[in-house]
């Protein structure tokens, strides 16, 4: 018995949808032996990550907060992807976006009036782009890896976040911590219902980013743009398209959303810059975006999926005092379930008796009548 | 089925196929087909394309495993699991696409494939003695990379010699050569056979098989239709067994005052430097292509056809405006799009990848061409695409074209070749362009398929358009063409009128000889 990959010839609609459920459920039972082999009971384990967060409203509300970053990031990165461009730097992106945006409250903080929240909203996402316009630049004028420069630029956002927040924008009456000073109520993002929890207009952005960004993929042209010169370069070329504009439009959607999120997750969960504001939402997005096909409405519940990761490990954290790099370890195992899972869209799986070894020991004059299927 | 067979059993028996199946999916690329292949003979695996020869020889070298039936080699049952396994039983195989490193040497080369570990210059003085014995020249110190396509073809067949194999598989192997080289390939198959060694010739071109094929197996929809001896048979017949039906044969109305006619693209002096290490140079090239004419281009593959047609589409833009001209207005600039709202349209050689996006459906294909030429009818304010319109479009080509297909709207992957390079042609034909140019129409397509396209060019042509063919089969071209000229080493030559051209004629131009001039023999030493 032997197990071998077929192709089908044309992609499964049915595993399309299926797959990513596939990789879930056999993440699911991955984790489990994972907690078990840790010494928790692996169902209290999974209880406390996928059903306890899920009982209270406010943390429906906290869910939205981690999820908004996570959809923001995850379609812009699907619209990168699909053209075959491969951000690896939303991290950075989201960083930068957020110091950039957070130059009107920092160095203007007397600036209150209406304009102050749209304004730093426009500036994180001009920040954002203008940092992941850096690896699409060096793609098209050098040939350069996208994926090598757009990581390494990770660091230096990090570090550059560290300077700014421990050297010129340090908040004099901080007692030396290092951050900046809280952001005035103008410059604050609001929450959206603020009787039941504390989830802000973030949430709102991510949700209609996805909406347009799907009828774009799906309806106009530019879209059609973006899939072809992804699946087929040279096609896309005889179509008239031009690859390297393709390249900045990737990267200045993907980079411009990466900084939405970042000026939005600093102007309203944190209030403030510090030396850390994202427990790496730029590279959870990547599985976000794959767990979500690269479509943007997919990436709506993918995004809710990897929102609820973080917090049930916080909660296992705290319940069963299991470390927080068991999210980290999560996260993996799910991206590694989807892109296997995503095996059976191109292929299906037969099993295979060996033939030829039935024939030589069957040796008989006429043409040998081999039984189909399972007899 | 296959009754005649019996009648060869007094021949020794080397290769015995029984009731061999190998399904894809719900698709029976082969259907119990059985197969003998005599010592000492040239065997003909004739079909047309998507019957199952490949399949076939695939699972003959073990690159497919069958889903049942037998394979008897020399009455033994054996199981080919891999390359090796057919390579050690002495079955050789040459492909019709080169697996060769430009970058190498012919006996580098070589060496690759033998795992035998003996020094390079013991593999390249076996394969020069080899090969001048076979009255196949070659330098196994030169690089591929400056090689013609001939000549790699030759290192390939060296290659699977080296082997010493009792049967040598060969796919199309005449697909690449020019008339007087496939005259030498013949000689030496001769003379493989003089020394007892089989051969399994895979081929569609019906006058090579009736020439030097022994016997026939033919397969249509991956089922044995009968067993022949070619030499017995018609081209007619021949094809008719391929294709089941009578094949319609293209009727080219005469061409009338065409002197008069106006051009509509024109190439004047048009070079293009190398863009690869290993692509060719465009040097001064200059032709007219009027309305009402099609014009074919002659040449053995990797002349300069691919960069010449990159150069006309506008995928790679000249610097002289005046370079392409497309009905009277400079083109030299602009890009495919801009070309293509001048008239002009264009069918790129590679169907899977270049001219259409394979996992995308063929209304998403048809955009793809199209979305600027027909922006008003398939893209609406804002950009948003009219797929109603679009779809409509696509099933009006598809009806047009008689493509055959599964769905109503496939992936372009999910045709085979012939289907699809319908769509192709039938997306540009459905505009009525004024300005055509195809390169390799029917690259791969069955009989039935290529005959409705070339119609349909000509036809386009004798509607007032100007259709320039771009083409290695000969016979295609002087099926269709009012005139054709050959490329030879990015050099094109003058345009010689249909009534005045011969095979040999263009053969030799094809070759390399200047018109005019007597022809050298291009063997080096």
């Amino acid at each position: 018995m032997r197990i071998e990959l077929i192709k089908r010839p044309q992609r499964s609609a049915l595993f399309s949808v299926v797959s990513p459920f596939i990789a879930l459920g056999l993440t699911v039972v991955v984790g489990a032996i994972m907690f078990a082999l840790l010494g928790k009971n692996p169902v209290m384990a999974l209880y406390y990550y996928f059903i306890d967060p899920l009982l209270e409203v406010w943390s429906w509300h906290e869910l939205a907060i981690k999820a908004a970053p996570l959809i923001l990031i995850g379609v812009g990165l699907a619209i990168c992807f699909r053209s075959n461009n491969w951000n690896i730097g939303a991290e950075g992106q989201l960083i930068i976006g957020a110091i950039v945006g957070s130059i009107i409250p920092v160095m203007f903080p007397d600036f209150q009036t209406w304009l102050t929240l749209p304004l730093m909203l426009l500036m994180g996402i001009v920040g954002g782009a203008a940092y992941g316009a850096i690896p699409a630049f060096l793609k098209t004028r050098f040939n350069t890896n996208e994926i090598l420069t757009s990581l390494m630029l990770v660091y230096v956002a990090q570090l550059v976040l560290d300077w700014v927040v421990r050297g010129p924008w340090r908040d004099p009456k901080g007692f030396n911590f290092p951050q900046t000073i809280q952001f005035s109520p103008a410059a604050t993002l609001p929450e959206i219902m603020p009787m039941s929890g504390r989830a802000n207009w973030g949430f709102v952005f991510a949700i209609v980013a996805a909406l347009l960004l799907w009828f774009m993929l799906s309806r106009m042209l530019k879209g059609f743009e973006v899939r072809v010169l992804g699946q087929s370069p040279r096609a896309g070329r005889f179509a008239g398209f031009s690859s390297s504009r393709m390249v900045f439009f990737a990267f200045l959607i993907s980079g411009g959303l990466a900084g939405l999120a970042g000026i939005s997750e600093v102007s309203g969960a944190i209030g403030k810059l510090q030396p850390t504001i994202s427990p790496g939402y730029g590279f959870t997005a990547i599985i976000v975006a794959f767990l979500g096909r690269l479509n943007p409405l997919g990436i709506i519940f993918s995004g809710l999926l990897l929102a609820l990761t973080y917090l049930g490990g916080e909660a296992a954290q705290i319940s069963l005092g299991v470390s927080d790099k068991v999210v980290r370890a999560f996260q993996g195992i799910l991206l590694f379930f989807v892109l296997a899972a995503d095996t059976l869209i191109l292929y299906r799986i037969r099993l295979v008796r060996p033939v030829a070894k039935t024939m030589e020991t069957a040796p008989s004059p006429a043409p040998v009548e081999v039984t189909h299927g399972n007899a | 089925m296959g009754g005649t067979v019996s009648a060869h059993h007094d021949a020794e028996t080397l290769l015995e196929v029984r009731g061999l199946t190998k399904i894809f999916g719900t698709l029976k690329a082969c259907d119990n087909v059985d197969l003998n292949i005599a010592k000492g003979e040239i065997h003909a695996l004739l079909g047309e394309n998507g019957a199952g020869k490949s399949t076939l020889v695939k699972m003959l070298f073990g690159s497919l495993e069958p889903y049942s039936g037998q394979i008897l080699w020399q009455g033994q049952p054996v199981a080919i699991t891999s390359p090796g396994v057919a390579k050690k039983l002495g079955i050789g195989m040459v492909f019709q696409h080169f697996s060769l490193f430009e970058a190498l040497s012919a006996a580098e080369n070589i060496a690759l494939s033998l795992d035998d570990g003996a020094p390079i210059g013991q593999i390249a003085a076996k394969a020069r003695a080899l090969s001048y014995s076979y009255g196949l020249p070659l330098d196994p110190d030169s690089l591929v990379g400056d090689l013609s396509v001939g000549e790699r073809q030759r290192i390939e067949i060296i290659r699977c010699l080296l082997q010493t194999p009792q049967l040598i598989i060969l796919d199309e192997p005449t697909s690449v050569l020019t008339p007087q080289e496939a005259d030498k390939l013949f000689e030496t198959l001769e003379r493989l056979r003089a020394e007892g060694k089989s051969i399994l010739y895979i081929s569609h071109r019906l006058e090579e098989v009736k020439r030097i094929c022994d016997r026939a197996t033919v397969l249509r929809h991956g089922k044995v239709v009968g067993h022949c001896n070619p030499r017995e048979e018609t081209a007619a017949s021949l094809a008719r067994m391929m294709v089941g039906s009578e094949v319609k044969s293209v009727v080219r109305a005469p061409l009338e005052g065409i002197a008069q006619a106006q051009t509509l693209l024109e190439i004047n002096g048009l070079s293009r430097k190398p863009a690869t290490p290993f692509s060719v140079p465009l040097t001064n090239i200059r032709l007219a292509v009027r309305a009402g004419e099609v014009i074919g281009i002659a040449g053995v593959a990797g002349n300069g056809q691919g960069e010449f047609f990159e150069a006309i589409s506008g995928e790679a833009r000249q610097s002289d405006a005046a370079a392409v001209r497309i009905r009277g207005k400079d083109a030299g600039r602009l890009d495919i799009t801009g070309r293509r709202l001048l008239g002009a349209a264009f069918v790129p050689e590679e169907r899977l990848g270049h001219g259409a996006a394979p996992r995308m459906k063929l209304s998403e294909n048809l955009l793809l061409s199209r979305h600027a030429t027909d922006g008003k009818a398939f893209v609406g304010t804002g950009g948003v695409t009219k797929s109603a319109s679009i779809y409509n479009a696509a099933q009006r080509i598809i009806e047009v074209m008689d493509v055959r297909k599964s769905a109503p709207d496939p992936e372009a992957a999910a045709l085979s070749g012939g289907n699809l390079q319908k769509f192709i042609v039938g997306r540009e034909l459905d505009r009525s362009p004024a300005v055509m140019v195809v390169n390799q129409p029917t690259w791969g397509v069955d009989a039935g398929a290529a005959a409705h396209i070339r119609q349909a060019l000509i036809e386009l042509a004798r509607a007032g358009s100007a259709v320039l063919v771009i083409s290695q089969d000969l016979d295609e071209l002087f099926e269709i063409s009012d005139a054709i000229a050959v490329m030879h080493n990015g050099t094109l030559s003058a345009p010689m009128p249909a009534a005045e051209a011969t095979l040999e004629k263009i053969g030799l131009l094809m070759g390399g000889a200047e018109p005019g001039h007597a022809p050298h023999e291009g063997e080096a030493a």
